[in-house]
C-alpha cells in the first residue's frame, strides 16, 4: 500500500526505529548536546566521549519519528572509533546527501548512511534526518546550548 | 433541514478534484485552512479584473466601487455573528493580529500592573503569547483555568480564578488541538458578574457553528478568514462598540486618521480607527463571498455534516487497536486528534500523505497541550463541510495499514 514511500522508509529504518542502538544515558560522557526539532517537537540529547580526538562512545536519549530515530541510532554506531574530523566530514557529507546536492558521490563514502537519502525527495522530512548531524556538529565544536533545526 | 448534497458541495471546491501522488485528494486539514468555494476564487478574479482601486481614498468610478464592495462585505460579517454595528466589525489579518490588538489596544490601556488575565490550557499559541507580552510590558499576571483528561474546561476551577484582580478572560470557544468546544455561555456569565470583559478565539468555532456575538454577550469575538473558506490575510476583530471607543488606535497610518497636523493627529471614529493603512481589499470582498456561500448551505446544517461526520470518525477510531484519541470532551467540532502506540505524528503524516490524505502533524500550536498529554505532538484529522463518510473510510484503512506496516 505504501509503495511510493520505500525510498524514504526502508527496512533498515524499520529496524533502528524498533530497536534504537546506543539508546542509553552516557555518565561518563564529556560533551552533551540537546538537539530540538521546533517545527515538530523532536528532542534527543546526544552523549559522546572524546579520547585524545577520538570518539570512544557515543549514546543518546529522546524521542523523535522513525527517521529521527533511525539516524540518529545509526549515526551513534557509525563515529565510534571515528576522529573527530573525521566525524565533522561526515556530518558534511550527510548534509549534502539529505539536502539533495551532488549525492550520487556522496552514497559511497556514507555506507549504511545512505538508507537516509531517501528523505531529500521529502522537504518537510530533511530536519528529521539531520537533527542528530546538527546536534553532532554543535557537540564537535562544544558547544554547550542546546541547538535547534530551525 | 434541507437536503444537505456533499456532491454539489465538492463540486465548488475546484481543489478538491486534484490528485496527490496520483491518489484523489482527501483534504482533512481544514482546521489549519479550509479550502475556497468558486464563489470565493471568482470574486477574487472579478474584483482584480473589473473593481479594483484603493479605498476610502478616491472620487474616481473605480475607488468609489471597490469601496462599496470593501463595505459591503463588512456588513456581511456583521450579520453573520450579528453584531449590533458595523461599527463593531474591524477588519484585520487574522486572528493572531486581532488577538494583538486588543492585547496591546485595551491591554496597554485599561489594564495594570497586578491585574490578572484568565485563559485557559487549551489555547492556541496566539492566545498565549500576546498575553505574555504584555504581562511583560506593564507587569499584568497571566492565570491559567486547567482541564481535565478528557480535554474539557475544568469550570470550577475557572470560576475560582475569577477575583477582583481578573480584569479580563480570553478563552478559546473550540480548541483546535482537542476539539473541545468551551461552555462559553457558562464562562461568559461567570466573568461578566464580576463585571470582566471576555474575549472569546473563534478561529475554530466559526466555520463550524453559527456565532450570535449579541446573544453570546462575548465583549470581544476574533476569527480569520481562512478558516472560513475564505482568503488568507482576511480576519476580524469583533468589540462592543463602547470598548473599541474607549480605546487607542494599535497602528498609525492612513486611513485611520481625521486630521492630521504635525502639532496633533484627530484619529477617525469606528471602524477605521483600528484599519491603518491599505487592507486586503479584493481579499476582505472575498470573504464576503464565503459567507454568501456558506449563509446559501446554512451553518446549522453544516454543523450537523460535521457532527456526523466526527461521530462516525470517532466510532471507527476507537475500533483500531493502539490508537489513543487526544480529546474525547463530550461537546466537540469536527477534530479528531489521535496517536498511534509506537508510531510518531509525523510518520503517519508521511505515510497517510502517500495515500493522498492531508492530515496535520504537529503540535499544533498548542505546546502546553502536548505537554498536558505528555506527547511530543499528535496526529490529527479536521473536517470541513465538503468531507465524506467516505474519506472518514479511507483514513481509517490507512491508519490500519500503516500501523501494520510499522508492525
Ligand atoms: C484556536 C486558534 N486560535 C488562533 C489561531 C490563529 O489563527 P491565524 O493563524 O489565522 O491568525 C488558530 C489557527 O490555527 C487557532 O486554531
Amino acid at each position: 500500500m505504501f509503495e511510493d514511500l520505500r525510498d524514504l522508509y526502508q527496512e533498515v529504518i524499520f529496524d533502528h526505529n524498533r530497536n534504537p542502538r546506543n539508546f542509553r544515558v552516557m555518565d561518563d560522557a564529556n560533551r552533551q548536546v540537546e538537539g530540538f526539532n521546533p517545527l515538530c517537537g523532536d528532542r534527543l540529547t546526544l552523549f559522546l566521549k572524546i579520547d585524545d580526538g577520538t570518539i570512544t562512545d557515543a549514546s543518546f536519549q529522546g524521542s523523535g519519528c522513525a527517521i529521527s530515530t533511525a539516524s540518529v541510532s545509526l549515526m551513534t554506531e557509525i563515529i565510534k572509533g571515528k576522529s573527530e574530523s573525521e566525524a565533522d566530514a561526515l556530518f558534511t557529507q550527510f548534509h549534502e546527501m539529505a539536502t539533495g546536492k551532488d549525492h550520487e558521490v556522496q552514497l559511497e563514502a556514507l555506507g549504511k548512511l545512505a538508507v537516509l537519502a531517501g528523505v531529500r525527495e521529502y522537504p518537510a522530512r530533511v530536519k528529521c534526518a539531520t537533527l542528530a548531524w546538527h546536534t553532532l556538529d554543535a557537540a564537535l565544536k562544544n558547544q554547550q546550548q542546546s541547538i535547534s533545526t530551525e | 433541514m434541507t437536503h444537505y448534497s456533499v456532491a454539489n458541495i465538492r463540486a465548488d471546491f475546484p481543489i478538491l478534484a486534484e490528485t496527490i501522488r496520483n491518489k484523489p485528494l482527501v483534504y482533512l486539514d481544514n482546521a489549519a485552512s479550509c479550502q475556497k468555494p468558486q464563489a470565493v476564487i471568482d470574486s477574487l478574479v472579478h474584483t482584480y479584473s473589473h473593481e479594483y482601486a484603493n479605498i476610502h481614498r478616491g472620487v474616481h468610478t473605480l475607488s468609489v466601487k471597490a469601496t462599496d464592495r470593501f463595505e459591503a462585505a463588512r456588513e456581511k460579517v456583521r450579520g453573520f455573528i450579528n453584531a449590533a454595528s458595523h461599527k463593531e466589525i474591524i477588519f484585520v489579518r487574522g486572528a493572531t493580529e486581532a488577538i494583538n490588538l486588543v492585547a496591546q489596544s485595551y491591554g496597554r490601556s485599561q489594564l495594570q500592573a497586578g491585574d490578572e488575565i484568565v485563559i485557559s490550557a487549551m489555547e492556541h499559541h496566539a492566545n498565549i503569547v500576546p498575553w505574555q507580552m504584555l504581562c511583560q510590558q506593564i507587569g499584568t499576571v497571566l492565570k491559567v483555568a486547567p482541564i481535565n483528561q478528557a480535554g474539557e474546561l475544568l469550570l470550577d476551577d475557572y470560576l475560582a480564578l475569577l477575583s477582583d484582580k481578573t480584569k479580563l478572560v480570553a478563552i478559546t470557544h473550540m480548541s483546535n488541538a482537542l476539539g473541545s468546544i468551551n461552555p462559553v455561555e457558562t464562562i461568559i456569565a461567570a466573568a461578566h458578574a464580576r463585571n470582566i470583559p471576555v474575549l472569546l478565539d473563534g478561529a475554530q468555532a466559526i466555520p463550524h457553528m453559527s456565532v450570535d456575538v449579541q446573544a453570546l454577550d462575548c465583549d470581544f469575538y476574533v476569527f480569520s478568514g481562512h478558516k472560513l473558506y475564505g482568503p488568507s490575510g482576511t480576519g476580524v476583530l469583533y468589540g462592543k462598540q463602547a470598548l473599541l471607543e474607549a480605546m487607542p488606535p494599535y497602528q498609525g497610518g492612513g486611513d485611520m486618521i481625521r486630521q492630521v497636523t504635525f502639532a496633533k493627529t484627530e484619529y477617525a471614529g469606528l471602524p477605521h480607527k483600528f484599519e491603518a493603512g491599505t487592507p486586503a481589499i479584493a481579499e476582505i470582498i472575498g470573504l464576503g463571498a464565503a459567507i454568501d456561500y456558506l449563509n446559501a448551505i446554512g451553518m446549522a446544517n453544516i454543523a450537523a455534516h460535521e457532527a456526523d461526520l466526527l461521530a462516525y470518525a470517532t466510532e471507527q477510531a476507537l475500533a483500531i487497536q493502539g490508537l489513543n484519541i487526544i480529546g474525547q470532551a463530550s461537546h466537540k467540532g469536527g477534530i479528531l486528534s489521535f496517536t498511534l502506540d509506537r508510531i510518531h505524528p509525523h510518520d503517519i503524516g508521511t505515510m497517510l500523505d502517500s495515500l493522498g490524505i492531508a492530515i496535520r502533524a504537529g503540535h499544533h500550536c498548542a505546546m502546553p497541550v502536548m505537554d498536558f498529554y505528555g506527547v511530543p505532538a499528535t496526529a490529527r484529522a479536521s473536517f470541513g463541510l465538503y468531507n465524506t463518510r467516505e474519506e472518514v473510510d479511507v483514513l481509517m484503512q490507512g491508519i490500519r495499514s500503516l500501523i501494520e506496516v510499522f508492525g
